[in-house]
């Protein structure tokens, strides 16, 4: 089963991190994701910048193009891994591996993948 | 990073949302901050042990605002007589903090926090102190070491411009559209000021300033999340992040300055210079121009051309002329000739500057671009006296450095040129 692991944190607190302390959190990022890769289970990885550069498009029959994210939350999806896992036992596993990479307090949201279409550009 | 340096960013993270509602409640600077601080010390022993709370800007605006109370109760019994005012109006607010919790009303609060930072009556210099102080919360050695001064002296200047503040009354009434468009314009440009007291940063302390850009950058986005809509503040927000994304660049080993054209651009921040480029195609939509959003516009110019030879110094030229109309200014028309000798040449560039003579007479950077277009023109000797003028204003070593580069090369050419009449 292919798996999203979407990452949502305080945007607030990790836009706060001094390029060295958000370095250091990639670089630790960048290890699990080797292994990842590695055993041939790593599909595309995302950071997204921060929701202040988001425009949101809301569908109607004249569509209505809003300024900011689509949601006001205390956390925000910053970034999201698509990887293979056998079980979801496998993506609970690999979303603890890089929840080890700092010590933010936000979450990773596990949704199975239903369609996936990795061809186009970058694939 | 450890569990301790989380909470410390969130802390800091939720400073200006916390210090700005506590403000409203007590209504008195010192009061608030001191609630925050309070706040702050009990998150330190209780998050760790309880978890982090959900939202950690509401958790201490409550801890704060109840340690305050408790202590003016405390102090009430003491006195004979009660302040009153004071109390009655921590009834009110208690009453109120229910339902202003939910982070809806936090905008006006949050503009009033800054809006009293830019007070007309304090100096640009205090104004940026300030603003670090409550808003940023910097410590005061940090923001000291900014601004080369002493620690006390800092302290110093931060309690008279508080003082200053208090007598001059905070407009504590919710501000109806225009009062509240008039303050997002003076915040904007505060925002601004800090960002250039980190980005015009050379010599001594260059690493303290450097990080009054980051700080600048964070009060954009926080602005921004606050007004989404207005074009003029992603454009400030995609100013600043351009102009940041250079930083990497803009000065060499020795800590001199590397002009635009010999930077190494592949050290320029790409996320960051990606940022600045969404922001300003958001702000763009809206077709309402504005002075932020032109100068971001010349900035992602800069920040598009792969090579300094690939700017398209044309279409900069007539932003700035854009940018003079929406806010004329000598500065503004220096910079134009900049951008008019690159496509023009020097010969129509200096007949630009030389009208700016009068007013621009003190400025370090009028001499230094003058004597760059003499010298393009073959005008040495025109050009090595406004080089002198130009060292004579210069505001820093490398500053001075830089310009005594060009009359290196005045001298160099010069020697070659007597050299080839033998």
């Amino acid at each position: 089963m292919l798996y999203a692991i979407l990452c949502y944190d305080n945007e607030d607190v990790v836009c706060s991190w001094t390029r060295e302390e958000d370095e250091a959190v990639m670089a630790k990022l960048a290890v699990v994701q080797d292994r990842l890769r590695q055993e041939g289970r790593l599909g595309p990885v995302a950071r997204l910048l921060p929701t202040t550069a988001a425009t949101t498009v809301r569908k109607g029959t004249e569509p209505l193009v809003l300024d900011g994210p689509f949601a006001e939350t205390k956390e925000q999806l910053l970034g999201f891994y698509i990887v293979e896992c056998e079980t979801l036992d496998d993506a609970v596993a690999t979303a603890k591996d890089l929840a080890k990479a700092s010590s933010s307090k936000g979450s990773y949201e596990l949704r199975p993948v239903g369609f996936y279409q990795p061809e186009g550009r970058g694939a | 990073m450890t569990d301790l340096a989380w909470i410390d960013g969130a802390l800091a993270a939720a400073r200006p949302q916390a210090v700005a509602a506590l403000l409203r409640y007590f209504r008195d600077l010192d009061t608030a901050e001191e609630a925050f601080q309070d706040a702050c010390l009990r998150a330190l022993k209780a998050w760790p042990a309880n978890g982090p709370p959900r939202d950690p800007a509401a958790w201490l605006i409550m801890v704060g605002r109840n340690a305050a109370i408790d202590q003016v109760r405390r102090a009430s019994r003491q006195q004979p007589l009660p302040p009153e005012d004071l109390l009655s109006d921590l009834e009110d607010a208690e009453a109120a903090a229910a339902e202003r919790l939910d982070g809806s009303h936090y905008r006006d609060d949050v503009l009033r926090l800054l809006f009293i930072c830019c007070h007309p009556d304090l100096p640009a210099t205090q104004q940026i102190a300030l603003a670090l102080r409550i808003v940023s919360g910097l410590s005061v050695r940090r923001i000291a070491a900014a601004f080369l001064v002493g620690e006390a002296a800092m302290e110093q200047r931060i309690t008279r411009a508080k003082g200053r503040i208090a007598k001059a009354g905070v407009p504590f009434d919710a501000p109806g559209p225009v009062e509240r468009a008039e303050r997002l314009g003076a915040v904007a440009a505060m925002v601004y000021l800090v960002f250039n007291e980190g980005y015009s940063a050379t010599g001594e302390a260059v690493a303290e300033r450097a990080s009054l850009a980051d700080e600048a950058i964070r009060l954009a986005r926080l602005l921004l999340r606050l007004f989404p809509a207005e074009p003029e503040i992603m454009g400030l927000a995609a100013l600043l992040l351009l102009q940041h994304a250079r930083t990497p660049a803009r000065f060499d080993a020795a800590g001199e300055i590397v002009l635009l054209e010999e930077q190494d651009r592949s050290r320029w921040d790409r996320k960051a210079i990606a940022e600045g480029l969404a922001l300003l195609d958001k702000a763009l939509r809206h077709a309402r121009p504005g002075p932020y959003q032109v100068q971001a516009a010349i900035a992602a110019l800069h920040a598009r051309a792969g090579r300094a030879e690939d700017t398209d110094w044309r279409q900069i030229d007539l932003l700035y002329g854009t940018l003079e109309r929406l806010q004329p200014s000598p500065v503004v028309t220096l910079n134009r000739a900049v951008a008019v000798a690159k496509h023009r040449g020097p010969a129509e560039a200096l007949a630009l500057v030389e009208p700016l003579g009068g007013r621009l007479d003190g400025y370090f950077h009028f001499h230094g671009v003058r004597g760059a277009f003499l010298m393009q023109l073959g005008r040495a000797p025109e050009a090595r006296e406004a080089f002198g003028r130009a060292i004579a204003l210069a505001g820093s070593a490398a500053e001075a450095a830089h310009i005594r580069q060009h009359l290196d090369r005045l001298q160099a050419d010069s020697a070659e040129a007597i050299g080839a009449a033998r």
